[in-house]
């Protein structure tokens, strides 16, 4: 059964449509625990891994899923044309923002952008990488966004803990810190 | 159009007074923890009165955060009673800056993954994903670039030309017809081509504004080669 397992994990794979998670493999598959999956799936990724083939196993939004090698990308535009991201500037700076701090209200976005983010929000709801979670009670009842599964899809992220850090300009100041301290005009 | 005054409205397309600062910033090559606050406060403070000279619409953002400029180099200037105590009121304006220059460069980070559809490609994607042409490497242009090359092609007036004692009007929807013609005939033009004329300030300025009513209306998309630095419009 084990090898039959992994066949089947495995076909399951190549034919699915979204990253596969454990329980939705396990609802296919009734007569399978959970730990036999885990073993599989282990089994295929060591299969699939990096260097093996053109493409690869990966862990992706909670489940997982076959991948082809970036490396590979110009052969397979020749074969599809893609229709790349194309997120605008803002759009981008907006579902980071989203993304490192959610779930946030909109007044938070614009709080550390400076700018009335309305439009850019409305259009990463419209491309499905950001939703509304629901209503903060505080007043005017604002919305709270996150971001969605699909935006773990799109950059390739495990999870939201899988998220790049984002680099730091330096040591943050503390008020003892030579180079921020205040140089009155009169001395 | 009636009343001569043409008002071009950029929220959505461009970026907010903390994309201006951050130029400014990157512009002087200063620190963000020592920000020389009366010299970019005077920059930032230029760069509005010449939005405002241009009747572009900008959002109150730019007025909030002019104020915030203005208020910290007043701060700056009265000496601190116990200036042990006190902070640099520059960090006002340095901690949202770090955090939104922080969230700049996770908007990087993410980009530079291997985004489902760019650069790497599942089995059963839906195909409908996969169809419009595919672009050249090129940067987007945003405003200030914009204004910068602006800025420069004001310096180049000849001085004859700068003064305008005729009444003529020139109207940016004239200029607009008259860029995409020739846009319909070459596909594309430089920037600085639009210019090259020697025309009086007015018309200069008639020309810019046309080009951001272009741009934001999807007719034209405006790049930036990222090794000749040459602006270029295209026609779309």
């Amino acid at each position: 059964m084990t090898k039959d397992l992994t066949n089947i994990i495995e076909s399951l794979l190549l034919v699915a449509d979204a990253p596969l998670s454990v329980e939705r493999i396990k609802k296919i598959i009734t007569s399978a625990d959970t730990a036999e999956i885990k073993d599989a799936l282990e089994e295929l990724l060591r299969k699939y891994g990096e260097g093996k083939g053109g493409f690869v196993l990966r862990e992706i939004a909670g489940g997982y899923q076959f991948r082809t090698l970036p490396e590979y990308m110009e052969w397979i535009k020749r074969l599809i044309q893609p229709n790349p991201l194309r997120l605008s500037r803002p759009a981008l700076e907006t579902l980071s923002i989203i993304a490192y701090n959610q779930p946030v209200i909109r007044s938070d976005i614009e709080h550390i952008r400076g700018v009335d983010s309305g439009g850019v929000l409305r259009m990463l709801l419209e491309r499905k990488l950001v939703k509304v979670l629901g209503r903060k009670e505080i007043p005017g009842r604002p919305l709270i966004y996150i971001t969605t599964k699909h935006f773990l899809e799109v950059f390739d992220l495990k999870n939201l803990k899988d998220l790049p850090t984002p680099k730091e300009m330096e040591a943050q100041p503390d008020s003892s810190s030579e180079k921020i301290t205040q140089k009155p005009l009169f001395e | 159009m009636a009343n001569g005054f043409y008002q071009v409205k950029l929220s959505h397309v461009f970026e907010g007074p903390m994309d201006l600062l951050v130029h400014l910033i990157n512009k002087n090559e200063v620190d963000i923890y020592d920000i020389p606050i009366a010299q970019i406060t005077d920059q930032y403070l230029e760069y509005i009165d010449l939005m405002k000279s241009m009747n572009i619409d900008f959002a109150g953002d730019f007025i909030i955060m002019a104020a915030t400029l203005t208020h910290i180099k007043s701060k700056m200037l009265i000496p601190s009673i116990n200036d042990k105590e006190d902070e640099d009121p520059r960090l006002e304006i340095a901690r949202p800056l770090l955090e939104y220059l922080r969230m700049k460069s996770a908007a990087e980070l993410l980009v530079e993954r291997n985004i489902l559809g760019q650069d790497t490609f599942a089995g059963n994607i839906n195909k409908k994903d996969y169809i419009i042409k595919p672009e050249d490497e090129i940067i987007d242009v945003g405003l200030f670039e914009l204004i910068d090359a602006f800025q420069k092609i004001l310096k180049n007036i000849p001085v004859d030309y700068r003064l305008d004692f005729t009444g003529e009007k020139i109207s940016v929807k004239d200029k607009i017809s008259e860029i995409i013609s020739i846009l319909e005939v070459k596909g594309s033009v430089t920037f600085f081509e639009l210019f090259s004329a020697n025309v009086g300030k007015s018309e200069i300025v008639a020309t810019f504004l046309a080009i951001l009513e272009i741009v934001k209306l999807d007719i034209v998309r405006i790049v930036q080669y990222a090794q000749t630095g040459i602006i270029r419009l295209f026609y779309l």
